[in-house]
């Protein structure tokens, strides 16, 4: 990359929380480890069922009336952008002045929770609408998880959040370096959050489109490229990146987890929910193309895939396309085998659980693959433990959603 | 009710609604706005509403300026409750 510094944006600092992990230590170490975050769930009117439920504590960054008062939305983004700025050691206000950083936070939906519980509030007094709550307007608009972060840390710089679908983690960063490229910030937090499975709606939804998963066992339910998938876990969840030009950062001496070399975002036009292996695969060779690499130069990619019986096969496909026979270098994984699909957090969550790989070379796992589907085949797919790549210099991270959103995002390696 | 359980029913509320504050020393004459946003006002409405079937006009949310003045409010409707 030939670039000058100042148009280079780098990551540096992480947080997160995840149904197997409330830091990216943890959540790391359980990738390494084969740990699931997947348990028995139960939720109103859908009954018993399994979801990733994250158990990060709140109350570390916010006070009890605001729980009562706020989404799970905002509280999950809150600990995370908290998280984050710890560990890039930016306290704002002091090593940035609060107006120039600003919050991009992707969602797959908002306010499906808040309107449930409210109708649920009503039903208790014969639906009568005099009992409906004056928080529902402001839990409700679509800022509010974004909005929450700057009201309870103090952020007067921009933020909004990117409704995006399942590709909203990756839409999140991809905002966040826009507006830092833009330069109408110096520091972004940007990344994705998931509150999905406080919604009985998400998975009556799934299930009555045959694609919300089944398992005896929660920890196998989740089960990417497996012969015997059947659909999606609905989890919670988020990732939130502090992310900075390049020249700022090496200034103020930071530790860097990668750079953003390339991203691509694009629609399929062809279906509300059956994904589009064509758009796909052109997503990926624009991000690959624009971090000035070739297929060959990436050493692990992040599969989007969650565990439908069509998704996954569509996936590879373009998988296939773009890595063809000669990416001998190239690595597959999955990291919702482990956690489930945190929706607007899945793609910022799964990159996370790949940082760490430019420096150790381990390519974390898909689990729970007893039989691989052969048409999930692709050359180098990293089954059930950890492989040793002989280098991890990019990483490119898919995303795809309903309505036909797909959004790519490669990071490479700092040097 | 009794006047001392309206009063404590309010303290209860109050609890519930902003819980990072200490309630348990106030006093019948203090001024509640200064511990109470809007919002949060609106809220003790709101739960008196549920809680107690009460409905308070919005021109009558002046009596609810201090803990005395939402007992003295709501004793007629709440003393046979």
């Amino acid at each position: 990359m030939n670039k000058p510094d100042k148009e280079r944006v780098v990551i540096t600092g992480v947080g997160l929380t995840a149904p197997n992990g409330n830091s990216l230590g943890e959540f790391r170490q359980n990738l390494l480890n084969g740990v699931s975050g997947v348990k028995a769930f139960e939720t109103r009117y859908f009954g018993p069922t399994i979801a990733g439920i994250c158990s990060f504590d709140p109350l570390k960054y916010q006070k009890r009336k605001e729980l009562r008062i706020g989404t799970r939305a905002g509280s999950i983004s809150i600990y995370c952008v908290h998280e984050a700025l710890a560990d890039a050691g930016i306290r704002i206000g002091q090593d940035v002045t609060s107006d120039r950083a600003g919050v991009f936070i992707g969602l797959t939906e908002h306010g499906n929770v808040e309107t449930e519980n409210e109708i649920y509030e009503i039903s208790k007094y014969g639906y009568q609408t005099k009992y409906w709550s004056h928080y529902h307007n402001p839990r409700t608009v679509a800022n509010n998880p974004a909005g929450e972060v700057t009201v309870n840390v103090g952020i007067t710089g921009p933020h909004y959040t990117i409704g995006a679908a399942c590709a909203a983690g990756n839409l999140g960063c991809v905002n966040g370096v826009q507006q830092i490229l833009l330069g109408e910030v110096d520091v972004a937090l940007a990344g994705g959050v998931s509150e999905s499975p406080g919604t009985f709606g998400i998975f009556a939804a799934f299930n009555s489109q045959n694609a919300l998963a089944h398992h005896d066992d929660p920890t196998k339910a989740s089960r990417p490229f497996d012969k015997t998938r059947n659909g999606i876990v609905v989890s919670e969840g988020g990732a939130i990146y502090v992310l900075e030009r390049l020249d700022r950062a090496k200034a103020r001496g930071a530790k860097i987890y990668g750079e953003v070399t390339g991203y691509s975002y694009n629609s399929d036009a062809t279906d509300m929910v059956l994904p589009n292996p064509v758009r796909q695969a052109a997503c990926m060779r624009q991000a690959i193309e624009r971090a000035g690499l070739t297929p060959a130069d990436i050493h692990i990619v992040n599969t989007h895939a969650t565990g439908t019986p069509a998704g996954d096969i569509k996936e590879c496909e373009a998988l296939r396309d773009v890595f063809g026979e000669n990416c001998p270098d190239t690595y597959f994984n999955n990291t919702k085998s482990f956690i489930g699909h945190c929706m607007g957090a899945a793609a910022a969550l799964e990159l996370a659980g790949n940082l760490a790989s430019f420096q150790d070379h381990i390519v974390h796992p898909t689990i729970n693959v007893d039989e691989l589907d052969p048409l999930c085949m692709l050359n180098n797919l990293v089954l059930n433990t950890p492989a040793t790549a002989g280098r991890v210099d990019s990483i490119l991270n898919n995303s795809f959603g309903m309505l036909g959103i797909n959004c790519v995002l490669v990071l490479s390696k700092f040097a | 009710m009794t006047r001392e359980e309206i009063s404590q029913a309010i303290i209860d509320i109050l609890n519930d609604i902003v819980p990072d504050e200490d309630w348990s020393a106030l006093t019948p004459e203090e001024n509640l706005r200064g511990k109470l946003e809007s919002m949060d006002f609106l809220d003790v409405i709101m739960e008196l509403r549920k809680q107690y079937g009460v409905e308070v006009p919005e021109k009558d949310y002046g009596h609810f300026a201090t803990l005395k003045g939402c007992a003295d409010y709501l004793e007629p409707s709440l003393a046979s409750k």
